[in-house]
């Protein structure tokens, strides 16, 4: 069984969707249950997943040139991999626009730490139970978040010298 | 020190001729290294490429020991202000080499976070573009800025993005030679 698999089995109720693109295996899940699967993919000795590779998110605003409207506008992705099995999945949660917060890993993986301050900084995305969510790569004066698809491309924020 | 104040002013244009000789010859520079390019300016001043014949090999690390500040690499707009502190802890005489396209003028890095050329926060005397330079490039830059050196020309204006001129720099007052001179001058 695949990773896949053994998620689909076992938390049925939680999966949105899943898609398998040449064995890259990629579930979308509920926000609610996103600790308790995260937490599932870790502590599982047969899956095992103890390095948390990336987590990222996307902005779906203008997704497709507007043409495609997503019911909810962020995902936030995340892409474990496990060592021991060379196993690799892909996580996907949507958030809404309204209320920008998921749960964080930060308990679980400690490289979650400085990527969900890096979500919060470029997308504005809370993450409910983080120790210290600060900005890590814009300075504190910045205002808003710069990868958020309705930041305007050419607005500049320069701590020293013109301003425009 | 009577000669310094004669009225043809002979010997203290051939004092300053000589200072920018000694000057040219002796550039400790300050490496202000945050990206890519840096690579290529330690490749220029590795043997193969030897900088060190025009009397500038030997960086220091501190900007108050240094003449020329080389900034090699992007610079970003969290960066900005400790670029300009550097700048301002420099001794004068002090010369600005921007190494790289994105010191120049930002490159290709038309973004949030990057500034648009160094030369809208400190004035730049010697520009080397390339992505990254080459070495010949980069001792091309450094000839040239001998040049400049020997003349005693610093540039002290800013570009400004706005009106598409120059400004003049707001700098930290700090050694200068005429002041020097002035300050013997008045001892004697």
């Amino acid at each position: 069984m695949t990773p896949l698999q053994i998620l689909q089995e076992k938390f049925a109720a939680d999966i949105i969707e899943t898609h398998c693109f040449r064995g890259d295996e990629t579930a979308i899940i509920r926000p609610a249950s996103l600790r308790t699967i995260a937490q599932f993919l870790k502590e599982t000795p047969e899956l095992d997943f103890n390095f948390l590779m990336d987590l990222t998110a996307v902005d779906y605003l203008f997704y497709a040139g507007g043409r495609i409207q997503k019911e909810f506008r962020f995902e936030v992705v995340y892409h474990f991999f496990s060592l021991k099995y060379n196993y690799r999945l892909r996580l996907k949660v949507p958030v809404d626009e309204k209320n920008p917060e998921v749960d964080s890993l930060d308990g679980l993986w400690a490289s979650a730490n400085w990527y969900e301050r890096e979500v919060w900084d470029m997308y504005g995305i809370k993450f409910k139970g983080h120790p210290d969510l600060r900005r890590i790569l814009m300075y504190e004066e910045f205002v808003g978040h710069a990868l958020r698809k309705d930041y305007p491309v050419n607005k500049r924020q320069p701590l020293i010298g013109p301003q425009n | 020190m009577s000669f310094m104040s004669s009225p043809t002013n002979f010997f203290t244009s051939k004092l300053s001729d000589a200072l920018g000789w000694a000057r040219k010859f002796s550039i400790f520079q300050y490496p202000f290294v945050t990206a890519c390019c840096g690579m290529e300016y330690m490749a220029a001043n590795c043997s193969h490429y030897d900088q060190d014949r025009f009397g500038a090999g030997f960086p220091r690390f501190s900007p108050r020991q240094s003449d020329v500040l080389f900034v090699v690499g992007t610079i970003s707009h969290k960066m900005a202000p400790v670029l300009k502190t550097v700048h301002d802890q420099m001794c004068e005489p002090k010369w600005v080499v921007a190494f790289g396209v994105c010191t120049c003028t930002g490159g290709f890095y038309d973004n949030y976070s990057t500034v648009m050329g160094i030369d809208t926060i400190i004035p730049v005397d010697i520009y080397i573009p390339g992505c990254p330079p080459r070495p010949e490039n980069v001792i091309d830059g450094l000839l040239k800025l001998q040049d400049k050196i020997q003349k005693g020309e610093q540039n002290r204006t800013l570009y400004d993005p706005r009106t598409k001129t120059g400004r003049p720099a707001e700098l930290q007052g700090g050694y200068s030679i005429e002041g020097h001179i002035k300050h013997i001058e008045s001892a004697s």
